[in-house]
């Protein structure tokens, strides 16, 4: 269980964007986080999956906290793949980022074999996607979160993303918590939905 | 929200004689890039292989397509600020004469005008009411402003502000404001709904109608077809450089049966809310050179014909035209 | 609005010229160098019954009070101002490279690599060249240690920058959460990265090179007396030059300016070709 404990968070000289914020994920399971855009969603998801420190509170990743030798269990999906991948690198390089990633993954999220020799400016930002989200499923992933993932993309890359989701996270036994300001999808997707601005104990 | 639902679901009509009037047309639009790789062999891209458009005044047009698909690059090409490693081909007129690369500078930010789409694109030192005064041609500025402010629902108080004390909201209306005042006939949009969220998204949908009920045309350029469909009158559907439908946005209706492409037909199926369908998104490569249909590889219904010969683009009425063998 | 398809846009055409103008200097460049290689001890012999002849065809450059042919002497010279550069300016990139990669290690590190850059270039070069020279009692290993110990902070400020921007990228937070050590993050991040920069910067540190190696050895702190050193024959020549001797002088040290003059448009062009505007 990822347990969200207490959490409260600001950015220096300005108002608190969330205080004593509590929830849970349980492994295998789909949490949508609901929330209008700009409200602290993206801080919370850095936040839990360790790239920003809280001010207050903890993180309890199946009952420990604290530091955590190599892959870190809980990872984060960004917004913009194009970001978050070394644009001099070749796509083979970052799915070899992982040791050990199953070739399962690369199969059910729809990658294909002719794009690990392109480099990330020849691809799509949804092909590109595909390649960070199987990065996130490492063996030693347990809780994934996905900050607005498909947000950028049309309809069509959304639903063929998503669909690989489901089934990636029921088949690992991971939990997701999945951020978005796009309820209908939410709806389809989650096995429960939060909303962000009613936990955020601000204003 | 009762004057939002009237302006939402009035589609600015189209007085008949104006039919062949367009403000702007685009016929057989390509944009080819040439880029370098390695060493000095250039590959060629055809970003843009064959684009149609044709826009009335007071009409809300949405070009739809994938992220990353060169629809961005058309409003460039439009507005002439393309990439220089860029080459054009094809018909563009407006007001009935062609947009040459000379006429697009004169015009530019005058008859057609960018609407920005990040909220730092204003001077942030300079009043905003001064920054939208600009743009006011007319004698009486000050109550030309006055005016305008009402129209976009901002309180005139604002007006000796500075960009840093409003919110992305009212700086989106700030932007609404100066298209207003300015004399632009065309207002391009590109990606206007990116990062909003429903209450934002539904705001901006009443500054846009605002705009068009001014008589102003408007393209807006998206990859999200739900934003579109709140919005536009009709709908350019974008697949791999090509127009391959435009259809009105009443036939958007249940399982899309009055939509004729299958592209748009599962753009509209993948929807969350109308099944969520998936399907292999991948589009074609802009390095290849496609001699059949550009969704022939993707589509359900394709044939042998398909591959090998290229549907033309058929009008079916004024507002509707679509590219496949089978519609 | 027809605008007909050009064979190849402005980008390609400037590209092709960058890449001919490189491969042009990179021409002259094995010209001057390598032709140095050629040349046999022989052919820089004393040979006093042709001593003291102006330029002609037979001696391009003319010759020496000793029968020199001065055009053998200057590629010779110049072949050797090479090599020291080479030596050096290698030295200088790794050490520039080792610094920068140093500081990003902590802020204390930084501070101190920070403060030896700024110490360095508040020393003028040949003052601090000459000093290490003198030191390490001159010849090529004085002036070879003296350049590289001179030359490397610009470079490093350069690389250290890089390093500072690329290191708050998000790809590579995320390779940290990945559970990617310091060394992994380095070698498929960073140096990838910094190599471009690093041949470039080395490239543009030749010219500097070349200059403060000739200069040294023209004060007489540098290589000795007997070693065919574009600096060796640019001072022995100045005792000749009252004599009206006047092409002992200027030859080489044309020829001097020349090669800088190639290295400096090779380093330049490649930085455009590589950082591709």
């Amino acid at each position: 269980m990822l347990e969200i404990k207490n959490i409260s968070f600001k950015y220096e000289r300005s108002d608190w964007l969330f205080k004593h914020l509590n929830f849970t994920i349980e492994q295998g399971e789909i949490v949508g986080m609901y929330g209008k855009s700009g409200s602290g969603k993206t801080t919370l998801a850095k936040i839990i999956t360790n790239y920003v420190s809280p001010i207050e509170g903890d993180v309890i990743i199946d009952g420990e906290k604290g530091e955590f030798q190599g892959i870190y269990p809980v990872q984060l999906i960004w917004q913009h793949p194009e970001k978050v991948v070394n644009p001099k690198w070749k796509l083979i390089e970052v799915i070899e980022e992982v040791e050990g990633l199953d070739k399962e993954i690369i199969n059910i999220l729809g990658i294909k074999k002719e794009w690990f020799n392109r480099r990330p400016s020849e691809l799509s930002g949804g092909e590109l996607q595909r390649f960070c989200i199987a990065r996130a499923f490492s063996p030693n992933t347990r809780y994934i979160v996905a900050d607005e993932i498909t947000s950028m993309f049309d309809a069509i890359t959304q639903a063929q993303i998503w669909h690989a989701m489901m089934k990636l996270v029921k088949q690992r036994n991971i939990g997701l918590l999945a951020i978005s300001h796009h309820i209908h999808l939410l709806e389809k997707i989650s096995d429960r939905i939060i909303d962000f601005n009613n936990i955020c104990n601000v204003r | 929200m009762s004057i939002l639902h009237e302006l939402t679901y009035t589609t600015n009509a189209v007085p008949e004689e104006r039919h062949a009037n367009y403000l702007l047309e685009v016929k057989n639009f390509s944009l080819t890039i040439e880029r370098v790789e390695k060493g000095y062999t250039p590959e060629r891209l055809y970003v843009i292989r064959d684009f149609h458009l044709k826009i009335h005044h007071g009409e809300i047009v949405a070009i739809v397509g994938a992220s990353g698909s060169g629809k961005s690059l058309l409003a460039d090409a439009i507005l002439g600020i393309h990439p220089k490693n860029s080459m054009i081909e094809g018909t563009v007129n407006f007001e009935k004469s062609p947009l040459t690369e000379k006429r697009k500078k004169q015009l530019r930010g005058k008859d057609i005008m960018l609407l920005p789409q990040m909220t730092n694109a204003l001077d942030p030192l300079m009043k905003v009411g001064k920054q939208v005064q600009t743009f006011i041609k007319q004698k009486n500025k000050q109550k030309v402003l006055k005016s305008i402010f009402q129209k976009v629902g901002l309180s005139p108080t604002i007006i000796k502000e500075i960009p840093s004390t409003l919110s992305g909201g009212m700086i989106r209306r700030i932007f609404i404001a100066m298209a207003l005042a300015s004399e632009a006939k065309l207002i391009i949009a590109d990606e206007p709904t990116n990062g909003l969220d429903l209450e934002a998204l539904d705001e901006l949908l009443l500054q846009l109608k605002i705009l068009a009920n001014d008589h102003r045309a408007i393209v807006m350029i998206t990859h999200d077809i739900e934003a579109a469909l709140k919005i536009a009158d009709k709908i350019a559907v974008f697949y791999a450089g090509e127009t391959v439908e435009i259809v009105p946005r009443k036939n958007f209706t249940k399982k899309g049966e009055k939509l004729r492409h299958p592209y748009t037909k599962a753009l509209w199926n993948a929807l969350p809310q109308n099944g969520f369908v998936p399907m292999d998104s991948s589009q074609p490569s802009p390095s290849i050179v496609i001699k059949g249909c550009v969704f022939s590889d993707q589509c359900p219904k394709a044939t042998k014909i398909c591959r090998i010969k290229k549907p033309k683009l058929q009008e079916i009425s004024d507002n509707e035209m679509v590219r496949c063998l089978y519609a | 609005m027809k605008s007909t398809f050009q064979m190849d846009s402005q980008n390609t055409i400037h590209r092709k010229r960058l890449l001919l103008k490189i491969i042009g200097l990179l021409f002259f460049f094995f010209i001057f160098v390598l032709s140095g290689f050629l040349i046999g001890e022989e052919q820089i012999e004393a040979n006093l019954s042709e001593k003291n002849l102006s330029p002609s065809l037979v001696h391009l450059f003319g010759t020496d009070w000793l029968g020199r042919d001065m055009f053998m002497r200057t590629l010779k010279g110049l072949n050797l101002s090479f090599q020291v550069g080479l030596l050096a300016s290698s030295i200088s990139a790794v050490l520039a490279l080792t610094l920068s990669l140093l500081a990003s290690k902590s802020r204390l590190l930084d501070y101190i690599v920070t403060i030896l850059i700024d110490l360095f270039l508040s020393i003028p070069h040949l003052v601090a060249l000459i000093l290490i020279a003198f030191v390490l009692g001159g010849g090529i290993k004085g002036i070879v240690v003296g350049i590289a110990l001179t030359h490397w902070p610009t470079l490093t400020r350069v690389l250290r920058a890089e390093i500072m921007q690329i290191k708050s990228a998000e790809y590579v937070q995320l390779s940290k959460k990945l559970g990617k050590s310091r060394m992994w993050i380095v070698k498929h991040h960073f140096i990838p990265h910094l190599i471009p920069q690093l041949f470039v910067g080395f490239v543009l540190l030749f010219p500097h090179a070349i200059l403060h190696e000739s200069a040294i050895t023209f004060l007489g702190f540098g290589l000795s007396p007997e070693q065919p050193a574009i600096g060796i024959i640019l001072s022995e020549s100045m005792k000749y030059l009252s004599t009206g001797m006047w092409w002992l002088v200027l030859f080489p040290g044309i020829s001097l300016i020349a090669m800088v003059a190639i290295f400096d448009a090779l380093g330049n062009n490649l930085r455009k070709f590589i950082n591709r505007e």
